[in-house]
């Protein structure tokens, strides 16, 4: 830890220390900056205020269980997290879940994936003191909220998958309310843009600010929007499509300077690419099962079955008594997913019992947070928050 | 297929240093010496891997293994879209690791979370400091070893004599 004994080191330049607590870092995330005027000379991040310890959890959940803690990483998008650990946990087990619940999970992800982008957009307007934008985006992220709460019965812990398939089936005219708030998003957008895009002061806060090379981002192991507005042309939901993502028609936005500005053009055109990719869900969604053939005994068997029959009963109990439950062969998984901060992967290592050998997560948080001293030399003071804001850094998937 | 070339490069030129090649779900494993990291996953990275996708360890205690840490590299090849897992495997009594950080920046704070919570010295690291907990912290949590109920590390607790029975007593 850097001891902060004076304000003037012993070269004459003046630490500033920014964060733990500080409105602009949302998030418990601390900088001490060493300025020359308003110059920062040299920035060191400081992490860790919020470690809690999930991957040693994981080691004591059963497979089911650690979905819930999944939750609490990344959030902005749980949905995301839920799909992506489900999604490590079948590979190990080597079960497909059916189409029905593969499609709910694109759905989810994506509506995940509007909301976290235009929170971001509206979070780092907010910084550079852009205040309507940040409203504009926080009524439409309301209403997606209100979709998850619809779906899974909770705005923020939805812990909506497991392992074999979904918690529940969506509610029947869920797919209405959905076009509604699609209806939303467009106009939505036309208006945050009508805002910045042609903002000269968007524009000289935002431009050759914070610039990442493609170098840059490729050793810095950079994924996500960060990286594609650093021109890497890199969609894990493209290139290694993993939920039935291949069925859907989307293009991936990239941008070739890699400044502040075009890391927010890139998350505005997502928004729109995950909106088409929503309505080809609503208009393809195939009927059938949610869950895996329940022979499997993956997932509990419907309430009715276990409260007047002996083999239903049975069946529920197999699954919860802390000796029984789904026993994976020994063996490890990783299966990288399109966050909407990037490469999100759980790395799950079974020794063939209950509960895994040890769970880890590939934080895109974590990771694009590593180049910010990189780019943060150099820079202005003032600079600071909006390369922060712009790389939409999550504190509880940061520090786990 | 360019995993497979590389794979069999890799075998070729470092026969000692490969332990084994596995395969577990569709993906392949190679299992190597942590001393000859550095070299084999240069190979790698000239050969078309050029992203560390994810840099963790595990600790196999119970689970087994050629030696007890095994450091994990996960790397990404942009261009033929393939995915590799290297397992690098360092010893009890001395748990060092040259550091791949002149390989890839990303292995900078991927492997100080390693050494924070596995204890896993990288040589050659250029701050290898706890990144996670704070520095004057005792112990490695991660570590099979390392007891989850929260007994050890909180010794300066006060232990109130109370009608608890001997047997249940904690401390």
């Amino acid at each position: 830890m850097m001891q902060l004994t004076d304000h003037r080191s012993e070269t004459g330049k003046m630490i500033l220390n920014f964060g733990p607590s500080h409105p602009a870092t949302h998030g418990t995330l601390r900088v001490i900056m060493e300025l020359d005027g308003e110059t920062v000379v040299k920035s060191t991040p400081e992490i860790g205020y919020l470690h809690s310890g999930f991957e040693k959890l994981g080691e004591d959940l059963d497979f089911n269980q650690y979905i819930t803690i999944t939750d609490r990483m990344n959030y902005l998008s749980p949905l995301c997290n839920n799909v992506a650990y489900a999604l490590s946990a079948e590979k190990l087990m080597e079960i497909e879940v059916p189409r029905r619940a593969q499609y709910i999970r694109v759905l989810m992800c994506e509506l995940s994936r509007i909301a976290d982008h235009i929170l971001s957009i509206g979070m780092q307007a907010v910084d550079i003191g852009a205040f309507t934008v940040f409203l504009y985006g926080f009524r439409l992220r309301e209403e997606i909220y209100d979709l998850f709460e619809i779906a899974t019965g909770t705005r923020l812990t939805t812990s909506y998958t497991r392992v074999g398939g979904l918690m529940r089936d969506i509610p029947e005219d869920f797919d209405k309310a959905v076009v509604r708030v699609l209806d939303q998003v467009d106009e939505v957008l036309n208006d945050i843009e009508t805002l910045l895009n042609k903002n000269r002061i968007w524009h000289n806060r935002t431009k050759d600010v914070g610039v990442i090379s493609k170098e840059d981002a490729i050793s810095y192991g950079l994924s996500g929007p960060m990286a594609r507005a650093s021109g890497i042309d890199w969609d894990i939901r493209v290139k290694e499509p993993y939920s039935s993502y291949s069925d859907f028609d989307f293009d991936v936005i990239i941008a070739l300077n890699g400044d502040v500005f075009d890391r927010y053009l890139v998350r505005t055109e997502e928004i729109r690419q995950s909106e088409k990719i929503c309505r080809q869900v609503i208009n393809d969604m195939p009927s059938g099962d949610i869950n895996i053939d329940p022979d499997h005994k993956f997932n509990l068997p419907p309430k009715e079955e276990v409260y007047n029959s002996i083999e239903g009963l049975i069946h529920h109990f197999e699954i919860t008594m802390p000796n029984r439950g789904m026993e994976p062969p020994a063996g490890e998984s990783y299966v990288p997913t399109e966050s909407p901060n990037g490469e999100l992967g759980y790395y799950i290592v079974s020794n063939g019992g209950r509960t895994p050998y040890r769970v880890r997560t590939r934080p895109p948080s974590f990771i694009n947070y590593s180049i910010l001293s990189q780019i943060m030399d150099g820079q202005m003071l003032s600079d600071a928050v909006a390369i922060l804001g712009s790389m939409n850094i999550i504190a509880g998937e940061l520090d786990r | 297929m360019s995993l497979e070339k590389t794979i069999s490069h890799v075998k070729e030129r470092f026969s000692e240093a490969v332990l084994d090649v596995t395969e577990f779900a569709g993906e392949q494993i190679v299992h190597i010496k942590s001393g000859s990291v550095l070299d084999v996953l240069k190979i790698f990275k000239d050969e078309g891997f050029n992203f560390l996708a994810n840099l963790t360890a595990v600790d196999n205690l119970t689970l087994g293994g050629f030696e007890r840490f095994s450091v994990v590299y996960h790397l990404l090849s942009h261009g033929f879209v393939e995915r590799v897992t290297v397992k690098a495997y360092v010893a009890e009594d001395d748990p060092t690791i040259p550091s791949v950080e002149n390989l890839w920046k990303t292995a900078d704070w991927q492997e100080r979370e390693v050494y924070d919570l596995f204890g896993i010295v990288f040589e050659g690291h250029p701050n290898l400091v706890r990144i996670m907990n704070p520095e004057d912290y005792k112990g490695h949590p991660l570590r099979k070893n390392y007891p989850r109920k929260g007994k050890t590390e909180r010794t300066d607790f006060p232990v109130v004599e109370r009608g608890i029975s001997k047997e249940n007593k904690t401390k």
